[in-house]
């Protein structure tokens, strides 16, 4: 892999949102719209803490670490769309960019997305609702890391599929995520979900890491074995994705898909 | 241009090059060697398949049969090897509009390893006489420095082969000619092999060496222009054209 070229398309992307206003605020509309509504729901619900200890801590902390999963599959997936719609995948698919040097740059700046938007909602978590995400310790950097491997691999999948069916896919890249949330165990034990969807659940990381989140903010067991769930079925799921991409780059060759880019 | 093209050591080479989508043959059992250093037009009407021949060249589209030799190498194995000192440049293929002439040059000169890449930049935009648009969106010049942009795109790695589709569609006839005394130069100067595609027929003429002409993805001729206009008994490509695709029944869409 050449570092200079992973540079050069980051590049791209810092100019792009450097001279970008609507990209910039968007970064942060949404995590700053979950963090006020779902937090002041949460302030409402306090009064029944002796009911349900910890909520406060599940649900801002379960919102918090959801929005960076969410960050970094867009991010991914944005890059490529950002590609799409400037319709510069030609020029880059006829340079000697490699498609893992394509999907390298769109990593690094998912992870820049990341960084950017997770602190400034672990921040208004902090300073609103007086919650310190960094209760967690240095599990958090761990949880971090295994949601930010899910990201990638769901966003290469959500870019190989608008390279094969076109512009029109593009809602995949904010919507295809919310698909899993239900069985993710964000805001809520994997335990409350039916049987066969908790087998679901399992095989999902992020469940295994906002499961972890809860061990550790009840002060429980160190969640090692979570996490080696997350970090595994994550690189597993992460290859799968790959495989996929250059799947499809494949066919879309054959096809002759990568002429009507776009469309 | 009559020197005759060096084919000992060939820059471009495609041997019976077959396309099909589903019935669809788009490029038909189509072979041609582009000599280094060579200049060579690729002819035909809309839709003959020249798009779909350059793409194969480019590895844009895989072929359903037959073989591409890019300076010796083959894709997929030697894609890297060939697309490093390789180059294309379209009229319909924009850059990111939003960022700036700089900004694009700067980004594509990291993928393409340009050493001292002001430098380059700046020789480029000053041999096309754009220096004035470094530091305004792309979105924001004229057609006519568009193209001018993305033919500076396309030298920044001082290319041995250029694939030009339509370079001067949207020049005026001033800027056109300067393009293409460009062409003849950076042809001299790295001697470059260039592929050109273009419906001005005199500008054809003037640049290639040899001329390929197709039709429903079938070669139909190859030679230089002389040899192609007298062999159809016409006094220039412009009626050997408008014949061919008479003849062809409109030849595509």
């Amino acid at each position: 892999m050449m570092m200079q070229r992973i540079y050069g398309l980051t590049l791209r992307y810092i100019y792009l949102y450097r001279g970008s206003l609507p990209r910039m605020l968007e970064q942060l509309y949404w995590p700053v719209m979950d963090l006020l509504v779902w937090g002041f729901v949460t302030i409402y619900l306090r009064q029944f803490e002796g009911q349900l200890p910890n909520f406060l801590a599940y649900f801002l902390g379960g919102l918090v670490l959801w929005d960076i999963l969410f960050r970094s599959q867009v991010g991914v997936s944005v890059a490529y769309l950002e590609e799409v719609w400037s319709r510069n995948l030609l020029n880059l698919f006829v340079s000697p960019l490699r498609p893992i040097e394509l999907i390298a740059a769109a990593m690094t700046f998912s992870v820049a997305r990341v960084a950017f938007t997770a602190s400034v909602s672990v921040s208004i978590a902090w300073l609103a609702y007086d919650f310190n995400t960094f209760i967690m310790g240095t599990w958090l950097a761990a949880f971090v890391g295994a949601l930010i491997v899910m990201g990638w691999g769901m966003g290469i999948v959500i870019s190989a599929l608008i390279m094969r069916f076109g512009q029109g896919a593009e809602s995949l890249a904010w919507g295809l995520i919310f698909l899993i949330q239900p069985v993710a165990a964000v805001f809520y034990p994997v335990s409350v979900l039916p049987e066969p969807l908790q087998l679901v659940a399992w095989m999902i990381p992020a469940s295994h890491v906002f499961e972890g989140m809860r061990q550790v903010l009840n002060g429980g067991p160190s969640p090692t074995e979570h996490l080696a769930w997350a970090f595994g079925l994550g690189a597993v799921y992460f290859a799968a994705g790959l495989t996929f991409f250059y799947a499809i780059l494949r066919e879309a060759k054959r096809a002759g898909r990568l002429l009507r880019v776009g469309e | 241009m009559t020197t005759a093209p060096d084919l000992s050591a060939p820059a471009v080479e495609a041997r019976n090059l077959h396309k099909r989508f589903g019935d669809f043959v788009a490029v038909n059992d189509l072979s041609f060697t582009i000599g280094a250093g060579e200049v060579y037009g690729l002819l035909g009407a809309n839709g003959a398949g020249k798009t779909t021949t350059i793409s194969m060249l480019l590895d844009l589209v895989t072929p359903t049969s037959g073989q591409v030799r890019v300076l010796g190498h083959q894709y997929p194995k030697g894609r890297q090897e060939i697309l490093s000192q390789v180059n294309f440049s379209s009229t319909y293929v924009s850059l990111p509009l939003r960022l700036t002439v700089w900004e694009n040059m700067r980004v594509f000169a990291a993928l393409y390893g340009v050493p001292n890449p002001k430098q380059r930049i700046l020789e480029l935009l000053e041999r096309f006489e754009i220096v004035e648009t470094l530091k305004k969106p792309v979105g924001d010049l004229s057609s006519g420095q568009k193209t001018r942009v993305y033919l500076a795109k396309a030298l920044l790695n001082r290319p041995k082969v250029l694939f030009l589709d339509e370079p001067t569609a949207s020049l005026d006839p001033d800027m056109a000619d300067k393009t293409r005394q460009v062409i003849r130069e950076i042809q001299k100067e790295y001697g470059t092999a260039v592929l050109i595609t273009s419906h001005n027929m005199a500008e054809m003429e003037s640049l290639c060496q040899r001329i390929l002409f197709i039709a429903r993805g079938k070669k139909l001729m190859e030679g230089t222009p002389k040899q192609i206009v007298d062999h159809y008994g016409r006094s220039n490509l412009e009626e050997v054209f408008i014949q061919v695709a008479r003849d062809q029944g409109g030849a595509g869409a």
